[in-house]
């Protein structure tokens, strides 16, 4: 069009277009808008806050951290008393979180895998309560499952007293599950080191046999030697240490039990509706993992002459790993936030240790700021890690 | 002769473990040595644990007994949900005044049915939205007809989770897609802006949000100036949900190929233009199924405002449950619950799936 327009000099002709016409001014002023608005409304929210500070004359900062917190947790993987700091007391809430954030991560995947799998089964009956079990777990909240379960561990089961006995040397009562351990003996150390050192020898074994596969075109049996190996081992050590039997049995002692590893309700319930809830959620990934293999690549692996067992190796899992894997770290990050809803049962995770804190000390601010910050401490490393895989799994194309 | 055609009919038969039951059984139970040990093993698993739990449930279980009767049984005390029903439902809603927010709810779930058909999403339908809306807080609210006031502290049970999961889908959505066009978009400030915001959100639970809402909102406000508990966790749930949906939304952004914002361009259609009649309507169709995904947690998620103590229908059932008189039913009264969270949820998922095939045009 412009060009139609009687010739003008240059100048005038950039000073016609106004600014408001002009992309980069136009976007310009409006980064600058949005930016000053923000900055605007968080100026505004950050005085009002230090007014209302100063007239309830709350102290900001970190101070607190290092004052005695005068609150017992009930469980703790280190050494606490009441007498501690709060900085102890938030790292006892941090490592409760983790406990039962990796236990659960670990018994999700298993039995998500399992119903994702009998979800495909051929057997109907299977393929039908596997169903079910996505569909009731998945459409109930999950607050909703661990209140459940948490009141079937504290109404239903009776007091220590009159513990249910089902195997010996386990009980279950309103106080939890308690179990009998073996005695503390040198053997079971070293056969712990024994099991590392053979897992480990197992992997080395894997790349050695990787590469004289690629060499020489002959397999070997890595899983299989690795498994015989993990078992006979630790037994020879077990043998050669004399075989200490002494178990520590769960004895009862007035109102409660003493000695054994117990677990406690809150724990149960919490790793119990967590894992049941996220399973199912995982089964419906791995189900739609498996399904998205072609008929035809497993066809083609039979044409081959590949074992079933070799089939799902080397052709099924590798494929379906990389639709599966995104979405299933997810899952598991969302596990560790719902673990969160541990204060409603009175588990002692982070977030419960930091809401007592801040009842106590009055620092919401600081309180809900750490909540904050741990909880994206996770999911950031979660999403540094999902970005090096997917570089990693990702389909080299042309 | 015809003796021996009824003898080669009779041979012409497909074998018994074909057909009928015998053949059913055999195909998806007792196909392989494997399914049939499994299938052995299950209905023995299941017939210990199912004859058990019928009895609980149905036999030996009272279902409008009154809370001393219920000690003296094994079974389950089905009692404790009529004797309570009236507050697990509506909470502290003024008596008298039940049917009220019976009215507004039974609206909201008469539209919500109405809606469902694609055929009915017109601009006429958003008008009755917006009317059905507004009867519904006047009936929630009162003030006028003669209706008492009932001030927002005071709507609880059921009526609170459905409002809270509705306005906290209904305003995340446009929230969220603004967010996902942010994230979209080339300017820097705008587009870090967006990111900052989505992936802060994404990391943190909840009930960090609600946290905020509840003890560290009020400092942020100046003297003198507060908005009502039920409101803040309201934003808070909004929040959370739109930085959801951003994600999902930003998905079908992506999905749509450069052609598309190149033929618009061509067109001589503005940025705003383009993304309203070219880019959204098939961006937003292509994530129907995801968005109701997170519609449907977005829903679930609401019941944690109980942590925050607001009174919705799980608070209610937690209250009626600290009486004395009903401790020890917990069991019955949250299977309730989950029942009526399980009818709503699976009402959206199998919705969902329905769309799915339907606006699924490949073949």
């Amino acid at each position: 069009m412009r060009s139609k327009n009687p010739p003008a000099s240059a100048g005038s002709q950039v000073s016609a277009i106004p600014f408001w016409r002009d992309a980069g001014k136009r976007a310009f002023i409006f980064q600058l808008a949005a930016l000053f608005t923000v900055g605007g409304l968080g100026y505004y929210l950050f005085s009002n806050t230090q007014a209302n500070l100063a007239r309830q004359s709350i102290a900001t900062g970190f101070d607190f951290l290092n004052k005695e917190a005068s609150f017992e947790i009930a469980e703790s993987l280190i050494g606490y008393s009441a007498a501690d700091t709060y900085a102890r007391a938030l790292l006892v809430g941090v490592l409760n979180t983790l406990k039962v954030a990796f236990i659960g991560i670990i018994l999700t995947t298993i039995l998500g895998t399992v119903i994702g799998v009998s979800r495909l089964s051929s057997n109907w009956l299977v393929s039908r309560l596997s169903a079910l079990f996505i569909e009731v777990m998945q459409n109930i909240p999950v607050l909703l499952q661990l209140f459940f379960w948490y009141a079937i561990f504290y109404e239903a089961f009776p007091a220590p007293q009159q513990a249910l006995n089902p195997i010996k040397g386990v009980f279950l009562c309103n106080r939890g599950l308690i179990f009998a351990i073996p005695e503390a003996h040198n053997a079971h150390t070293v056969m712990g080191w024994i099991l590392i050192a053979v897992l480990v020898g197992g992997w080395f074994l894997n790349r050695w046999a990787r590469r004289r596969q690629e060499a020489i075109g002959e397999s070997f049996p890595v899983l299989r030697v690795t498994l015989f190996m993990a078992l006979l081992l630790p037994l020879l050590a077990w043998v050669a240490y004399g075989t200490p039997t002494a178990m520590n049995i769960p004895e009862l002692r007035g109102f409660n039990f003493s000695g054994g590893l117990s677990v406690s309700p809150e724990f149960s319930a919490l790793l119990l509706g967590l894992v049941l809830y996220t399973s199912a959620f995982v089964a419906e990934i791995v189900r739609a993992g498996i399904q998205s293999i072609g008929r035809g690549q497993i066809e083609a692996a039979m044409a081959l002459g590949l074992r079933p067992g070799q089939i799902l190796q080397l052709v099924i899992l590798p494929q379906s790993l990389r639709v599966i894997i995104p979405p299933l770290t997810s899952q598991m990050l969302n596990l560790t936030k719902n673990s969160s809803l541990a204060v409603a049962i009175g588990y002692t995770d982070f977030v419960a240790v930091t809401n007592t804190t801040i009842n106590q000390t009055g620092q919401a601010i600081e309180g809900v700021a750490m909540i904050m910050a741990v909880y994206l401490l996770f999911s950031l490393s979660t999403s540094v890690f999902m970005n090096w895989y997917n570089k990693r799994m990702a389909l080299v194309e042309r | 002769m015809t003796e021996l055609a009824a003898v080669r009919r009779e041979q012409l038969k497909p074998p018994v473990v074909d057909i009928g039951v015998i053949g059913w059984l055999h195909k998806n139970l007792f196909n392989t040595w494997y399914n049939s040990i499994l299938t052995v093993c299950m209905v023995v698993v299941l017939g210990l644990l199912l004859p058990p739990l019928f009895k609980w449930a149905f036999v030996d279980s009272v279902w409008y007994s009154s809370a001393e009767a219920c000690h003296d049984i094994d079974g389950a005390c089905w009692s404790v949900i009529p004797h309570n029903i009236r507050f697990i439902i509506f909470g502290f809603f003024p008596e008298g005044q039940e049917w009220r927010p019976a009215l507004a709810m039974f609206l909201l779930l008469a539209l919500v049915v109405y809606s469902r058909k694609r055929s009915r999403w017109q601009s006429s339908l958003g008008c009755l939205w917006a009317v059905s809306l507004t009867v519904m807080g006047i009936l929630m609210y009162g003030g006028i007809f003669g209706m008492p006031v009932v001030e927002t502290s005071q709507w609880s049970g059921l009526p609170l989770t459905l409002m809270l999961s509705f306005f906290g889908m209904v305003a995340a959505y446009p929230l969220g897609i603004m967010l996902a066009i942010g994230r979209r978009s080339r300017m820097p400030a705008i587009k870090s802006l967006c990111i900052v915001y989505i992936e802060m959100i994404r990391g943190v639970p909840l009930i960090s949000l609600l946290f905020m809402s509840s003890i560290m909102f009020p400092l942020f406000l100046p003297e003198g100036i507060s908005i009502n508990k039920v409101l803040r966790a309201q934003v808070a749930i909004i929040l959370f949900t739109a930085a959801y949906i951003a994600e999902v939304v930003r998905g079908g952004l992506q999905a749509m190929p450069r052609g598309q914002y190149e033929a618009a361009e061509s067109l001589g259609l503005t940025y705003n233009q383009t993304l309203r009649l070219i880019i959204l309507p098939q961006a937003l169709k292509i994530v129907i199924p995801p968005t109701v995904g997170i519609l449907l947690s977005a829903f679930k998620d609401t019941s944690l405002v109980v942590i925050i103590a607001l009174y919705d229908v799980l608070k209610t059932t937690k209250v009626t449950l600290s009486n004395p008189k009903w401790t020890g039913c917990s069991t019955e009264a949250y299977i309730f619950l989950a029942l009526l969270y399980f009818v709503f949820c699976y009402a959206m998922s199998s919705y969902s799936r329905r769309l799915e095939k339907e606006l699924d045009t490949s073949y």
